[in-house]
């Protein structure tokens, strides 16, 4: 009689860990990625004037947010994250199958980072000449996203992808404009990223990682009083 | 094997960054056409093909543009999986890390260098070069850790990260004949030095490795025209 050996498997739920704060956008696009995976994890929520031990241990280089914490290996830099997320649980593909289609939505989503954000933000934070510069950078660098929308309801096509997931903090330019009353994304000019926004913005996924819109405008409205309050006292 | 014809590289000896992709495409054992641009000039070509960036390099592979370096790397990888060995890791953790590194080469470290340069005065030229030195601490750390004793940072072969770094080893020694600097030195990142050394050794690199000294000339050539005089 063959003795047989009953290994016992201790099954471990795989840790998923994200360090993120309660506004910034970076570590909201992990979020929606696992969430569209449906993957469960475990929020840590830093406060970025007292970084915690472990943050700074887990990315030393940088010392930001979001890492993303996988079986006690830390990862670092949203879109790279992002990637790790995509390889590693198979469900729900954020990019797409063919290198073609994965090279444009790497292209695109490193342009949304170095070129359409930085301009926006310098649209937001500057005044007079200066904001007038940054908002037509800012516009003709919108004029290609809204061309790369055409025909399709997401950037990844019918349905939501890395692009979408990578470019998704512009759904929240809307508390910015109403705090400055600045109108970045007009429906005139941008019908298209309007329509997408809103898309985006309502599927439940995405919905329910948002911060509350209010403690949003809170913050930016406080910001502002800072600034304002250190350029007038010079 | 890729046909004659269909796949083009628009871009110029002198940069690293064009370097990236021809590394990938020589490790693959694929033909190619080299699209030289003029100094100076943009050919209408890269104009039409990279209309957001107007940069080199630009892969063209059966006339379908892909722009941006280590995004071509990683398409020239994806789009001939059977051909050559793969340039990124298979193991997501192992990608992730690779890519980690390729992206803080380009945002924090390959800016530090072009720095020392650019500086003005003694002082400003010291903080960029020990801004320098610190990154290259950091990356050999990194290289111990992730090549675990092998040649490269890919492992046996020359992979991603490796070509990431790599493409800047010609400047590098510019950097160290002009500023007199040893940056690359035995005694302070002793894995990157050797590295260095069996990289540019490496097939898939000597051919498009530039010589130090025709690179130092170009070199003189970009800072005068960036210290000439703005044209009346």
């Amino acid at each position: 009689m063959q003795a047989l050996r009953k290994e016992r498997i201790l099954a471990r739920p795989e840790e998923v860990k994200l360090f993120k704060t309660w506004s910034s956008p970076f570590p909201l696009r992990v979020a929606w990625a696992l969430q569209l995976k449906g993957i469960q994890y475990e929020s840590v929520l830093e406060d970025l004037s007292n970084k915690s031990n472990l943050l700074l241990q887990y990315n030393p280089v940088y010392k930001k947010v979001p890492v993303l914490l996988h079986n006690g290996r830390p990862i670092s830099e949203s879109l790279i994250i992002l990637e790790y997320v995509d390889e590693t649980w198979k469900q729900y593909p954020l990019l797409p199958q063919d290198p073609y289609a994965r090279a444009m939505a790497r292209f695109w989503a490193k342009f949304g980072d170095d070129k359409v954000l930085p301009s926006i933000y310098a649209a937001f934070k500057s005044e007079g000449k200066e904001q007038e510069a940054a908002l037509a950078e800012a516009s003709e660098h919108l004029q290609k996203l809204e061309e790369e929308l055409k025909g399709k309801k997401f950037f990844g096509g019918d349905n939501i992808g890395y692009l979408d997931i990578a470019l998704g903090w512009l759904a929240n330019l809307g508390v910015f404009e109403e705090v400055s009353s600045l109108r970045v994304l007009d429906v005139e000019r941008f019908p298209l990223l309007c329509a997408w926004l809103k898309e985006f913005s309502d599927a439940p996924v995405i919905k329910d990682c948002w911060p509350p819109r209010d403690m949003l405008i809170a913050k930016f409205i406080a910001r502002r009083q800072a600034h304002d309050a250190k350029s007038s006292s010079t | 094997m890729a046909k004659g014809g269909e796949v083009k590289l628009i871009g110029g000896w002198p940069s690293p960054f064009v370097m990236r992709p021809r590394i990938a495409l020589n490790l693959k054992g694929l033909e190619y056409e080299f699209l030289e641009e003029k100094f100076g000039a943009k050919s209408e070509l890269l104009l039409r093909s990279n209309p957001v960036h107007k940069k080199i390099p630009v892969l063209l592979h059966a006339d379908r543009p892909v722009c941006e370096s280590l995004v071509i790397v990683q398409y020239i990888d994806e789009a001939w999986p059977s051909s050559g060995p793969s340039i990124l890791p298979s193991d997501p953790y192992d990608r992730a890390t690779a890519r980690f590194w390729a992206a803080y080469i380009d945002e924090k470290w390959f800016p530090s260098m072009s720095g020392i340069a650019r500086a003005q005065g003694e002082e400003a030229k010291k903080a960029a070069i020990d801004q320098v030195v610190e990154g290259l601490s950091l990356l050999e750390d990194a290289f111990g850790k992730i090549s675990k004793g092998k040649p490269f940072f890919g492992g046996d072969t020359i992979g991603f990260l490796d070509i990431a770094l790599g493409c800047f080893l010609g400047w590098v020694r510019v950097t160290e004949r002009t500023q007199g600097l040893k940056l690359l030195d035995q005694a302070k990142v002793p894995g990157l030095a050797k590295w260095a050394e069996r990289f540019c050794a490496d097939s898939a690199v000597k051919g498009v490795m530039p010589e130090t000294e025709k690179l130092a000339e170009f070199a003189k050539l970009i800072m005068a025209k960036f210290r000439a005089p703005p044209p009346q």
